[in-house]
C-alpha cells in the first residue's frame, strides 16, 4: 500500500475516463453510419402517412373549432385508459404469476390456453356482452323473473362495460411479456430469493415485479395504444374517447381536416402513453446471464387454496373465450338452420385466404423491419437511430381509417410528383388497385407492436455479447444473423404472432384500401354486423377466431419448447 | 439446439402460406385487377348481390362493388382521382349524398326517366344523385304499457319531451346518423332553439341510450322502455323472425309534418369511363328494378308506382315529411354540436 489513497483514486478516475470515452466512441456509432441511416429512412418512410394527415390537419387550421365537449371526452379517455390499464395489469400479471409459481389443476393448459383471449376482436366480444348482459338478455330476464331488479346485470351492458371487454381481449399482451420475464430472466433470481427463505408472494413482489417491469411496462404501452385508437368497441358501450371524437368529427360534420386535427390529439395521448412506458421501464436493464435454467418447482397448492387458483384462472378463461365462442357457435349453427345459403356457396372460403395471407405478409414484413431497426439501434448506439426508432411506432396510435387516409393522400402526392417528372401515369393505382396500399398500411400500423416484442427481446441481450461478437471481426450483418437473431427468436416469435392476430383483426384500413373483388373476413363481419345481422356475422367472426388461433398456436409450440421442463431433467 | 426448430417451422407455415395461398385461386389479394363493366363504392349493404345480379341478368352489364363507409370511400374516390375506377357512388343517407354532390365527385345526368320515377325532393335539384330506397324513422312502442293515443299526433317527436315519458324513453346514441339526421331535419322545421328544447326535454325525461336498434327494439319487447325512435325496417325484420314480438310502430307526426324519412340514393361518379351504362343502372333502379333493391330490406319504393313488399303494407300508409337534403346535410354538424350541448349522449 505504498501508493497514496487519493493518487490511487485519481488513477481509477483516469481510468473511468478512458473507459467512458471508448464506450462513448461505441454509443455514438461514429463507425457504423450506414446503419444510422437505414433506421432513419425506414422512420421516414413510417412516418409519411402520419405526416400526411398532419400536413392536411394544419393547412386548414383556423377554419374549424374543437367539437363542443372535448374536455369531457379527454376525461373519459383518460378514465378509460387508467380502467383497462388496471384491469389488464391484474389479470395480465396476476395470471402470469399465479400460473408461474404455483401448481394447481389444470396449470400447465392454462399456461398457455390464456393466451386463447388474444384471438378474439373486442368488436366481437363487445356485441356478445351488449346482446347478453342487455335488458333484453337471458341474465336480466331471468333476473327480473326472481328477484324483482336487473340492474347488477345491466350495468355491463352501460359504459362500465368498455373497460372490461377491453381487459378480457387485451390482457394476454401483458401476460405473455410478463410471464416470459418471470420464466425468462427472473427464475434464477427467483431460485435465490426462495432459497435465502422469501415466501412466495414476497420475492414476487419484491424481485420478480421490480424485474419484470420493463416487460409489463411494454405489454401495458401495447394495451394502451389498442385501447386509444378503439372506436368500435366503445360505442356499443357509448363511451365517448377522443377517438370517437374523431369519427364523430368526420362522418357528422363532413370535416376531414377537423377529423385530422383531433386524431393529432390522439397522437399526443400515445406520446404519454411511450414517454409513461420509457419512465416505467427506468434506466433499468436486466441482462440475462448465461442459458436458459431449470425452473424451480412451483408451490404445490393444497385444499381450498389449489381449487381457489384453478377457479380464478379457469373463470378469466371462460368468460373471455369459451362462453362467447360458445355463443357464437350458437348463433353460426341457428343461423345456418335457417338459412342455409350462407354455407353452401363456401362464400367464406376466400376471405378466409385473403386473411391469411395478409396476416402472413404483414408479419414478415413488420417483424423484418423491426428486426433491421431493433438490430440499427443496438450496433450504432446513437441517440440519432434510438428516436427514429421511437418515431417508427407512432403509427399504432392513429386510428386505423386516419392511417388509411394518409397511405392514399401520399400516395397521390407521389403519383402526381412522378407525372410531373414525366413518367406516364404516375404510379397509376397502386394503393387501392392491388393490396399494396393494405400492406404499406399494416406496416406504418403494426410495426409498433413488432418493434416492442423485438425490442424486449434485445433488451436481455447484455451489450458485452455485442461488444464480443464485434471485437471477434464479425459484421453488423452477421453478428444480425448469428448473434443476435437466435437470442431473441422469442421475441420475434411475439412479434409475428402479435403482429399476425392483430392483422387479421383489423377492419378500417381494409375497409378503405381493399381493391375490387379483395374480402377479408373482418369486412364480412362489418358487412354484417353494421346491418345488425349479427346471427348472420357469427360465422365469419368465428373464422376470424379460429385463424388467430393458429399463430398463437405456433408462439405456445415455441414458447413450450424453449422451456426446458422440471420432468426431462429429473 | 432443438428449441430452434419452432421458430423456423412457424416461419416455413407463414412463408409458405403467403407464396401458395395466391396461388390457389386468382381471386386472391385482389390480383387481376376488375374486369367488370361498371364499379360500384357502395356505403350501403343491404341486399345489392341480388339486385344487381337481375341487372346483369337482364342487361349483360356486369357489376363489381365494394362497400366501407362513406366518408372513407368519398376521401378514396377524391384520393384516386382519374386513375379511380369508380362509375357509381352509393350511398346511405341524403345528407351524405348532398356532401358528395358539394365535394364535387358527381356528375349531374340528364335523365326523363328518373325525373318521372324520383319525387323531386327524393333527388338533387341539380341531377347529380337520386333517392333509391326510403326508410321512415317513427315511434315504436310496447303495446302492454302504451296506448296510441298517449301520443302527441301532431308533433309526435316533440311531444316525447312531455314529462309523462320519463324513464320510459330509449333512443340511439348521437354519434347515430339516424339520431343526427333526425335532429337536424328537426332544426330544419322547428328552429334551432325550439329543437334544443326537445332534446333538452328527451334528456330530462332520463333517456337510455342504446348503441343499435335492433338492441332498442329488443329492449321495448322486453318491457325495460315503453317507447323508443327506430327505423321501420327493423321492425318489419324483428317481426318476421319472431310474430309475437310486443313491439309496434306508430307512424309520428301524421296531423302535423309527417313522419321523418331519409333516403339511400346514388350518383354517376365524375371520373367514371362508363357514364352511359352506370346511368342506366340507376334508372333501372329506380324503375324496374325498385323492388329487388329495396324489398329485401324492407324498405319503401321511392317511386310512387310500385307497391311496398307485404310485411311493410300492413303498417299501413303514412305521410312523409318533405325532405330536404340541403337541410340534412348542411344541419348535421349543427345536429352534432346541439346534441352535445344537451347532453345528449
Amino acid at each position: 500500500m505504498t501508493v497514496p489513497a487519493t493518487e490511487a483514486r485519481g488513477a481509477c478516475r483516469a481510468a473511468d475516463g478512458r473507459l467512458a470515452r471508448a464506450r462513448r466512441v461505441r454509443l455514438t456509432g461514429t463507425g457504423r453510419p450506414a446503419w444510422s441511416a437505414l433506421v432513419v429512412l425506414i422512420a421516414a418512410i413510417v412516418c409519411i402517412p402520419v405526416v400526411a394527415v398532419l400536413v392536411e390537419a394544419l393547412a386548414s387550421v383556423g377554419d374549424s373549432a374543437w367539437p363542443r365537449g372535448l374536455g369531457e371526452m379527454v376525461v373519459t379517455t383518460v378514465a378509460l385508459l387508467a380502467a383497462v390499464a388496471l384491469g389488464t395489469t391484474v389479470l395480465g400479471v396476476g395470471l402470469a404469476w399465479l400460473v408461474t409459481a404455483y401448481d394447481f389443476p389444470g396449470r400447465r393448459w392454462l399456461s398457455w390456453l390464456l393466451v386463447l383471449p388474444l384471438a378474439m376482436p373486442a368488436y366481437v366480444l363487445g356485441f356478445l356482452v351488449l346482446s347478453t348482459f342487455g335488458p333484453a338478455g337471458g341474465p336480466a330476464r331471468a333476473a327480473r323473473a326472481t328477484v324483482g331488479t336487473s340492474g347488477f346485470v345491466e350495468w355491463l351492458s352501460g359504459p362500465l362495460g368498455a373497460p372490461v371487454v377491453l381487459s378480457l381481449t387485451l390482457y394476454p399482451y401483458v401476460y405473455l411479456l410478463s410471464r416470459a420475464a418471470f420464466r425468462g430472466q427472473g427464475q434464477v433470481t427467483w431460485d435465490a430469493a426462495r432459497m435465502l427463505g422469501a415466501s412466495p408472494w414476497r420475492a414476487f413482489r419484491q424481485v420478480l415485479l421490480p424485474l419484470a417491469r420493463p416487460a409489463i411496462a411494454g405489454g401495458l404501452a401495447v394495451v394502451m395504444m389498442e385501447t386509444l385508437t378503439d372506436f368500435a368497441t366503445v360505442q356499443y358501450f357509448t363511451v365517448r374517447t377522443v377517438s370517437v371524437g374523431v369519427y364523430l368529427t368526420w362522418k357528422g360534420s363532413f370535416d376531414f381536416a377537423s377529423a385530422a386535427q383531433l386524431s393529432v390529439l390522439v397522437l399526443a395521448f400515445a406520446v404519454l402513453v411511450l414517454t409513461g412506458e420509457r419512465i416505467l421501464r427506468g434506466g433499468a436493464r436486466y441482462d440475462a446471464r448465461g442459458g436458459h435454467r431449470p425452473p424451480a418447482a412451483p408451490t404445490v397448492l393444497t385444499g381450498a387454496a389449489r381449487w381457489w387458483a384453478a377457479a380464478a384462472a379457469w373463470s378469466v378463461l371462460l368468460l373471455a373465450f369459451v362462453l362467447p365462442v360458445a355463443r357464437l357457435v350458437w348463433w353460426a349453427v341457428t343461423a345456418t338452420a335457417a338459412d342455409s345459403s350462407s354455407l353452401s356457396t363456401g362464400r367464406f372460403a376466400m376471405n378466409l385466404a385473403n386473411s391469411g395471407v395478409m396476416a402472413a405478409l404483414a408479419a414478415l414484413a413488420c417483424v423484418g423491419l423491426a428486426l433491421v431497426v431493433t438490430h440499427g439501434v443496438r450496433v450504432t448506439g446513437g441517440r440519432l437511430a434510438r428516436a427514429a426508432a421511437q418515431l417508427t411506432t407512432f403509427g399504432y396510435a392513429v386510428p386505423g381509417a386516419v392511417i388509411g387516409i394518409g397511405v392514399l393522400v401520399a400516395f397521390a402526392a407521389l403519383d402526381g410528383w412522378l407525372e410531373a417528372l414525366g413518367v406516364a401515369g404516375g404510379t397509376g393505382l397502386v394503393v387501392t388497385g392491388s393490396v399494396l396500399g393494405i400492406l404499406a398500411s399494416y406496416v406504418v400500423r403494426f410495426l409498433a407492436p413488432a418493434y416492442q416484442a423485438v425490442d424486449a427481446s434485445f433488451a436481455t441481450i447484455s451489450p458485452s455479447v455485442t461488444n464480443s461478437a464485434f471485437s471477434l471481426g464479425s459484421s453488423p450483418w452477421r453478428v444480425l444473423r448469428r448473434v443476435h437473431l437466435p437470442l431473441s427468436r422469442s421475441g420475434i416469435a411475439v412479434a409475428l404472432v402479435l403482429v399476425a392476430v392483430d392483422a387479421v383483426k383489423e377492419l378500417p384500413l381494409v375497409l378503405l384500401l381493399r381493391p375490387f373483388g379483395f374480402t377479408t373476413l373482418s369486412v364480412s363481419v362489418y358487412e354484417l354486423a353494421n346491418e345488425n345481422f349479427w346471427e348472420q356475422a357469427a360465422l365469419p367472426a368465428l373464422l376470424i377466431v379460429a385463424l388467430a388461433i393458429v399463430p398463437v398456436y405456433f408462439l405456445v409450440r415455441q414458447v413450450r419448447l424453449a422451456e426446458p421442463h422440471r420432468q426431462e431433467l429429473s | 439446439m432443438p428449441s430452434r426448430r419452432p421458430t423456423r417451422a412457424a416461419l416455413a407455415g407463414v412463408a409458405a402460406l403467403a407464396v401458395t395461398a395466391p396461388l390457389a385461386g386468382c381471386g386472391v389479394l385482389g390480383i387481376g385487377g376488375s374486369n367488370a363493366d361498371l364499379q360500384i363504392y357502395s356505403a350501403r349493404h343491404y341486399a345489392l348481390e341480388g339486385a344487381f345480379k337481375d341487372f346483369q341478368d337482364e342487361t349483360g352489364i356486369s357489376i363489381e362493388f365494394i362497400s366501407g363507409n362513406d366518408a372513407e370511400l368519398l376521401q378514396r374516390i377524391k384520393a384516386e382521382g382519374a386513375d379511380g375506377e369508380a362509375d357509381v357512388f352509393m350511398t346511405v343517407d341524403a345528407g351524405n349524398l348532398w356532401n358528395a354532390a358539394q365535394q364535387d365527385v358527381l356528375k349531374p345526368l340528364q335523365s326523363p326517366a328518373l325525373d318521372k320515377a324520383v319525387p323531386a325532393d327524393l333527388r338533387d335539384s341539380e341531377n347529380r344523385w337520386f333517392g333509391l330506397a326510403m326508410r321512415a324513422r317513427t315511434t315504436t312502442y310496447n303495446p302492454d304499457k302504451v296506448k296510441p293515443a298517449d301520443f302527441d299526433p301532431k308533433d309526435t317527436y316533440a311531444g316525447l319531451a312531455d314529462p309523462k315519458w320519463k324513464g320510459r324513453l330509449c333512443m340511439r346514441d348521437a354519434t347515430s346518423a339516424y339520431t343526427q339526421s333526425l335532429v337536424a331535419s328537426l332544426i330544419g322545421l322547428e328552429g334551432r332553439e325550439k329543437t334544443l328544447e326537445i332534446v333538452k326535454g328527451w334528456v330530462a325525461n332520463g333517456v337510455q341510450i342504446k348503441s343499435n336498434d335492433v338492441e332498442l327494439i329488443k329492449a321495448i319487447d322486453a318491457g325495460t322502455c315503453d317507447v323508443g325512435i327506430t327505423n321501420h325496417y327493423y321492425v318489419a325484420r324483428e317481426l318476421k323472425k319472431n310474430p309475437n314480438l310486443k313491439v309496434k310502430l306508430y307512424w309520428a307526426s301524421q296531423q302535423g309534418a309527417g313522419t321523418h324519412v331519409n333516403i339511400s340514393g346514388a350518383g354517376v361518379v365524375k371520373t367514371s369511363d362508363n357514364a352511359a351504362q352506370a346511368q342506366q343502372l340507376i334508372e333501372w333502379l329506380a324503375t324496374k328494378g325498385q323492388s329487388a333493391f329495396v324489398d329485401g330490406n324492407h324498405e319503401y319504393p321511392v317511386n310512387p308506382d310500385v307497391k311496398p313488399e307485404p310485411m311493410i303494407a300492413k303498417f299501413g300508409e303514412f305521410k312523409r315529411m318533405p325532405l330536404s337534403a340541403e337541410a340534412y346535410g348542411s344541419q348535421n354538424a349543427e345536429a352534432v354540436e346541439l346534441l352535445a350541448e344537451a347532453g345528449y349522449k
